[in-house]
């Protein structure tokens, strides 16, 4: 397929400049709000201070700086937190792990549930169900999911505990482990439901609605009269010739919002204290820790960009119309 | 689709989240089914003015209307909140303290002996003021730039929608909490941010609507007898274009209220002494778990109803907007 290996090398080589000029203007942004050296600066030893400018350049214009950071970067050095004295190569990898194991669940859960909960109601259009879910997805839509997540710890964990008298909660609210526990047992499941919960709400509530008006605009499409005219039983129409159309859009607008989730998670990780991405972005704001922040925009940003190439690769293999424009 | 069903479901049919990223791509991929209602009741052939034509289809979306009745009543008891509210912003009462729910209190108190109710009112103004001044300013901004791309076309159009790209590309949330922490957070600021992170999909609508109608022989006649390109963009295109601007400007105020909730919860919202209901639910969130976990829901439940009462508008309007819901029939 040559004409789909053209499509594929020219998104990627559109998102080429989209980075580099993305991850120089958040450069920018990060190091001329928070001073680098910050540290050094309240410690009594002069010379660190100088120490770590010249080892920044932070002398130079930012220009300059950016190029510095990306050949260092691209050496394998990201800098050194200010906060913690670790080396960010490290810090960043770890916690995009909890990160992506969130991510990995929710969207596992997520994609079952909407596509379930879409294919129902559009195919009992109208149905009191369908009128359930619609509405249960226009309040999962206007929730704010801190929100959510402060009642499910309340009504979900605490509530339960105290009525039924238990010493500790069915689900836990606090990471992923509980001290020494390990691997994906029982323990790691019981951490799992809530913030899991608490991250898929919007998702599947999202989802589902655009899952049943894709479904919904498929199965008056003509093909599908034709199939049934010609005597395919319904159920195989659903199944082959409707939900295999309806499932391409779904699967694009899951591509863009799975990139989005490398960032979006602060509120999820920060409720539940999960080391994530999210809660290294907030302690780090808070402690103004420059390095660990540029390289921290500058990989959520490389992931909302490899999805969306993801988004247009898939979108131009499942329809094949999409590869001429 | 539901062509000929006498109905006016549409709340059933468009993702209600159309502002955001996947709403907005899902609308463009796949166009929501249109909603038609009962051609009996106008089948006489009496001209309707435009607006009366607007009224009509308004007000048979009945979620739409009871909307726009609750959110009425919300801008009027916040607003009014100095004569409506049973106690003072700031009236403490030590000696109460944290008390639960009570008929003194309906949505009991906090530490400080503070009637939530009170707070509630008054933080709403905050949270509403957020809300309809970030739609604005990014519904301005952005249909400025959608449309100036489109009508202009070529390098014009490459230039701002390549902006408007690395706008959508950069962590909404990063990016608003790295800006707040460099302009403080006044409430203002928070308005600028929130709305420098939202013209981007109103851009990107504006963009699609405009190229739609920029060839069309009304623009070409206004051209034609000599209207500048700014008056044929204003009194000709815009006009035009009004109704999904509209809908998108309801999503907008949706998607700023809980965004600023949500930056109050981080830590990184309004500031006291001014309250929003973000703020509010931050404050409560340490409860979670204590006797005064109680704290947590009024200010969720405003913000709940708030968004939902908006997102009905928003469907309402677009239906009413949508000349395909009765003419055509």
């Amino acid at each position: 397929m040559p004409s789909m290996l053209t499509y594929i090398s020219r998104r990627l080589l559109f998102s080429i400049p989209v980075i580099l000029v993305a991850s120089f203007l958040l450069f920018w942004m990060v190091r001329s709000t928070f001073d680098p050296c910050v540290k050094m600066r309240a410690s009594k030893d002069v010379e660190a201070v100088t120490r770590c400018e010249t080892r920044l350049h932070l002398d130079d214009p930012i220009p300059t700086q950016y190029l510095g950071w990306a050949s260092d970067a691209a050496h394998g050095d990201l800098g050194e937190s200010s906060r913690t004295n670790e080396e960010v190569s490290a810090m960043v990898p770890r916690a995009l792990w909890y990160t992506v194991q969130l991510i990995f669940w929710g969207v596992l859960i997520s994609a079952f549930a909407a596509v379930a909960l879409g294919v129902y109601s559009a195919l009992k259009q109208y149905s009191v169900l369908d009128y359930t879910f619609t509405g249960a997805s226009f309040v999962g839509l206007a929730m704010p999911p801190f929100w959510f997540g402060l009642m499910a710890i309340e009504l979900l964990a605490i509530m339960p505990k105290q009525w039924l008298g238990l010493d500790e909660p069915l689900f836990y609210f606090v990471g992923l482990h509980s001290g020494a526990e390990k691997g994906f047992g029982a323990d790691y499941a019981r951490h799992l439901v809530l913030p899991v919960m608490t991250l898929t709400v919007q998702i599947i509530a999202s989802w589902s609605r655009f899952q049943r008006s894709s479904m919904l605009d498929v199965m008056s499409a003509d093909y599908v009269r034709t199939a049934r005219a010609k005597g395919v039983p319904r159920r195989d129409v659903v199944v082959h010739h409707a939900l295999r159309n309806a499932l391409v859009p779904l699967v694009t607008v899951m591509a863009l919002d799975i990139g989005a989730l490398f960032g979006g998670l602060i509120i999820t990780e920060t409720i539940f204290s999960i080391p994530g991405m999210g809660q290294l972005f907030v302690r780090s704001l808070q402690a103004g820790d420059a390095e660990v922040l540029v390289v921290w925009t500058v990989v959520t940003a490389g992931f909302i960009v490899v999805f969306n190439l993801l988004a247009d690769v898939l979108y131009g293999l499942m329809d094949p119309r999409v590869r001429v424009t | 689709m539901s062509g000929e069903t006498p109905d006016h479901r549409s709340l059933v049919d468009s993702p209600p989240g159309s502002a955001g990223p996947s709403g907005l791509i899902g609308s463009e991929l796949v166009p929501s089914a249109s909603h038609a209602f009962d051609t009996a009741a106008h089948a006489s052939p009496v001209a309707r003015s435009q607006w009366a034509l607007f009224r009509r289809r308004f007000l048979r979306h009945k979620m739409a209307l009871v909307s726009l009745g609750v959110l009425a009543f919300l801008f009027i008891v916040c607003f009014g909140a100095n004569l409506v509210a049973p106690y003072s912003n700031t009236e403490q009462d030590l000696l109460l303290g944290p008390v639960g729910p009570r008929m003194s209190h309906w949505f009991g108190t906090d530490e400080l002996g503070r009637d939530q109710l009170s707070r509630l009112l008054y933080a709403g103004r905050i949270s509403l003021k957020i809300g309809i001044a970030v739609a604005l300013i990014s519904t301005v901004f952005g249909t400025a730039i959608g449309a100036i791309a489109a009508y202009f076309g070529k390098a014009t159009d490459q230039t701002l929608m390549r902006l408007t790209d690395l706008f959508l590309v950069v962590p909404a949330i990063a990016i608003l909490a790295i800006a707040l922490e460099r302009f403080g957070s006044g409430d203002t600021t928070i308005i600028l941010v929130l709305a420098g992170l939202f013209w981007m999909y109103v851009a990107r609508i504006v963009r699609g609507e405009v190229l739609g109608i920029k060839e069309k022989e009304f623009i070409e006649a206004a051209r034609a007898s000599g209207a500048s390109s700014t008056r044929v963009i204003v009194r000709h295109i815009v006009p035009n274009i009004f109704g999904p601007i509209m809908v998108n400007a309801t999503l907008g105020v949706a998607l700023a209220i809980v965004a600023e909730s949500t930056l109050s919860y981080l830590g990184f919202g309004v500031e006291p002494p001014q309250t929003s209901w973000g703020n509010m639910l931050s404050q409560a969130s340490g409860y979670v778990g204590t006797d005064r976990a109680y704290l947590i829901y009024a200010p969720g439940f405003a913000i709940l109803i708030t968004v939902l009462a908006v997102n009905f508008l928003g469907d309402g309007l677009r239906d009413a907007f949508d000349p395909h819901t009765d003419r055509h029939q």
